[in-house]
C-alpha cells in the first residue's frame, strides 16, 4: 500500500515538474509548483514526517505560492513569448540531458556511499513532539542562529521596499 | 476488514449529517435574517418553507450552465472543485464526540484523529485560497478578478493572526491531535467552572478567542470582511461569471468552511463536548429540558393556530421535540447524545452568531480591513501568545 502511494505519488511531483518547465503560463507553471510541493508532502508524509508534510503543506504550497499566484495575477503576466530555439538547444539538448542523467544515477549508485533500504513507517520520530525537542534541547543554537538570520532577511526587505519618506 | 468496513459508515454518516446542516443552514441564515429585518423569509416550499433547501438544489442542479467567452476553461472548471474539495475534507479530522460502543463494537466519533490535526486544518484552510483566487482569474473579468485578489490578500493577512491565536492555547493544552485537546480541557474548578480554553489558567484564552473568531470570519469572507464577494462594489466578486452546479460549489465551499471553523473553535476554546457544568448539577439533564420546553412551545402554538397550516405542522414538531428530549433520558442512548448534543450547541452557538452579525453589521472598507489585521490583530495576538509563554513556562 505504501509502495503504491509513494510511486503514485512520485509520478504526479514528476509530472508536474515537468509540466511546470513546459508550460507557458505563469499560473499554470505556478499551480504545476503547487503540484509538487503537495505530492512531496504527501512523500514525507510516507516516510514518517508528519511535522514537515504539514509544513510544506502550510508554508510551500499554501503561503508562498498563494503569494506567488497574487504577484501573477497583480501582474497579469500574459503567455510568455518563445525565441526561436537554438540550434544547440534542438540537436544536442537530449543527449546532453539523458548524459546528466546518467551521470547523476552512476554517482547517486557507485560513488556514494550505500544507504540501507528505506522502509515505510520504520521512522517514527517526525511527530511535532520529537521535532520541537530537538530543535529547543539538542539544536538550540543553530535555530537561534537562524531566526536571527531570517529576522535581518526580513529588516533587509523591509528597508529595500519601503518608500523614500522626505 | 472490520476497520475499512467501520470506517465507510463512519465517512457516509458524517458526509450526509454534513450535507443536511450546510443546506439548512442556509436555510436557519434565511430565516434568522428575515427575522432581524422584520420578515418572515422563505415559507413557500413545505411547512414554514422546510423543503427551500431542497427546491434549491434542484434549482441549482437544473439551471443552465453558462460558459462565459474566452474564460481560461481548465481554471475556470478546475476552480469550483478545489475550493469545494479543500473545504469539505476539512471535516475528516473534526470529533463530534468520545469513545463509545455499540454492542462489540467500540469506535470515536471522529473519521480519523490525527497527532498534526490542528496542523492539517491550518493547510487545508491555506489551500482554500486557490479555489477563489483561479475563479477570480480565469473568469475574464474584472469585477471577478479584483473579487480574487481582494480575496487573496486578505486571507494571507488573517491567515497569520488566526495561526497566532490558535497557537495560545496549544501552549496550554500542549498536544495537536483534536482528541487529546478536548481531553485536556475536561474537569472543573471549584467543581463548577469548566476547565475550558477560554477559562483555563494560567492565562484564560479569552482573548485569542476573539481574535480566533474575527479572523476565522476574515477567512470565510463573511461580513463584516466580505470584500471578495462585494456586492455594490463588485457584483457577486469571484465567483460572478459562475452559474448552476459550479456556483453552488462555491456557495457550498463557504457554508463548508463556517461549520469547519466553529468547530474548531469549539475544540479548542470551549471544550468540545465537556458540558458546560458537571453532571452531578443535572447537566445531563439540559438537553430533555431543551427539547421538551420546544416542544411544549409548539404545541402550544399548534392549538391556538396563527395560520391554518401550523394546526397540523406544529405539533408534529412538538412531538418529535418530546421524543428527542424522552430519548436523552435512556441511559445508552443518552452517552452517545450527550457529547454530540453539547458539541452541535456550542457549533450552533457561533453559527448562529456568524449569522447575527451577517444581519447587523456594514460592511469594512478595504484599507480599515487591512489596517485592523496588521496594526491591531497581529499585535494583540503576539502580546497574548508572549503572555501565555510566559505563563506556561513559570507555572
Amino acid at each position: 500500500m505504501d509502495a503504491i502511494l509513494f510511486l503514485l505519488f512520485a509520478a504526479i511531483a514528476v509530472v508536474c515538474a515537468i509540466n511546470l518547465v513546459l508550460q507557458s503560463h505563469p499560473i499554470s507553471s505556478a499551480l504545476s509548483l503547487v503540484g509538487v510541493m503537495g505530492s512531496l508532502a504527501v512523500l514525507y508524509l510516507l516516510l514518517g514526517g508528519e511535522f514537515i508534510a504539514m509544513a510544506q503543506l502550510i508554508v510551500y504550497a499554501g503561503a508562498i505560492m498563494v503569494l506567488f499566484i497574487f504577484v501573477i495575477m497583480l501582474l497579469n503576466a500574459g503567455t510568455e513569448l518563445r525565441s526561436k530555439r537554438h540550434l544547440w538547444g534542438m540537436y544536442a539538448g537530449i543527449p546532453m540531458l539523458l548524459a546528466l542523467v546518467g551521470v547523476v544515477a552512476y554517482i547517486v549508485r557507485d560513488v556514494l556511499p550505500a544507504s540501507g533500504a528505506v522502509v515505510f513507517g520504520s521512522f517514527q520520530h517526525g511527530n511535532p513532539e520529537d521535532i520541537g525537542k530537538n530543535l529547543f534541547v539538542n539544536y538550540l543554537l543553530p535555530f537561534e542562529v537562524t531566526s536571527v538570520l531570517i529576522l535581518v532577511a526580513i529588516i533587509g526587505a523591509i528597508v529595500l521596499a519601503r518608500k523614500e519618506v522626505d | 476488514m472490520n476497520f475499512l468496513v467501520l470506517s465507510l459508515i463512519k465517512a457516509a454518516v458524517v458526509a450526509f449529517v454534513l450535507m443536511t446542516t450546510l443546506a439548512y443552514l442556509q436555510w436557519i441564515e434565511r430565516k434568522v435574517i428575515a427575522h432581524i429585518q422584520l420578515r418572515v423569509g422563505p415559507r413557500r416550499v413545505g411547512p414554514h418553507g422546510l423543503l427551500q433547501p431542497l427546491a434549491d438544489v434542484i434549482k441549482l442542479l437544473t439551471k443552465e450552465d453558462m460558459l462565459p467567452s474566452h474564460v481560461n476553461k481548465v481554471f475556470y472548471f478546475l476552480a469550483p472543485f478545489i475550493a469545494v474539495f479543500f473545504a469539505l475534507i476539512a471535516i475528516s479530522v473534526i470529533p463530534f464526540g468520545g469513545e463509545i460502543s455499540i454492542g462489540p463494537i467500540k469506535t470515536a466519533m471522529q473519521l480519523t484523529d490525527l497527532n498534526i490535526g490542528v496542523l492539517f486544518i491550518l493547510g487545508l484552510s491555506g489551500m482554500g485560497v486557490y479555489g477563489v483566487a483561479l475563479a477570480g482569474w480565469a473568469s475574464n473579468n474584472k469585477y471577478a478578478l479584483l473579487g480574487g485578489l481582494r480575496s487573496s490578500a486578505q486571507m494571507i493577512s488573517y491567515e497569520l493572526p488566526m495561526a497566532m491565536a490558535i497557537a495560545a492555547p496549544l501552549l496550554m493544552l500542549n498536544t495537536l491531535s483534536f482528541r487529546q485537546l478536548v481531553d485536556a480541557q475536561g474537569g472543573y474548578y471549584f467543581g463548577i467552572i469548566p476547565r475550558w480554553a477560554v477559562f483555563q489558567g494560567p492565562f484564560p484564552q479569552i482573548i485569542s478567542f476573539f481574535l480566533f473568531v474575527i479572523a476565522a470570519f476574515a477567512e470565510t469572507n463573511r461580513v463584516p470582511f466580505d470584500l471578495p464577494e462585494a456586492e455594490n462594489e463588485l457584483v457577486a466578486g469571484f465567483h460572478t461569471e459562475y452559474s448552476s452546479m459550479k456556483f453552488a460549489a462555491f456557495f457550498m465551499a463557504e457554508y463548508a468552511n463556517m461549520v469547519t471553523v466553529s468547530c474548531v473553535a469549539t475544540l479548542l476554546f470551549l471544550g468540545g463536548w465537556q458540558p458546560l457544568f458537571p453532571a452531578e448539577y443535572g447537566s445531563k439533564f439540559i438537553p430533555t429540558l431543551i427539547f421538551l420546553l420546544g416542544g411544549a412551545i409548539c404545541l402550544f402554538h399548534g392549538f391556538n393556530p396563527v395560520r391554518p397550516l401550523d394546526r397540523i405542522t406544529l405539533p408534529v414538531a412538538g412531538i418529535v421535540f418530546i421524543g428527542i428530549g424522552a430519548a436523552f433520558l435512556i441511559p445508552i442512548v443518552a452517552t452517545i447524545l450527550l457529547p454530540l448534543f453539547w458539541f452541535s450547541a456550542k457549533v450552533g452557538v457561533i453559527l448562529f452568531l456568524y449569522i447575527w452579525i451577517r444581519g447587523t453589521l456594514p460592511r469594512f472598507r478595504y484599507d480599515q480591513l487591512m489596517n485592523f489585521a496588521w496594526t491591531f490583530m497581529f499585535p494583540v495576538a503576539i502580546a497574548n501568545l508572549f503572555i501565555t509563554g510566559l505563563l506556561v513556562a513559570l507555572t
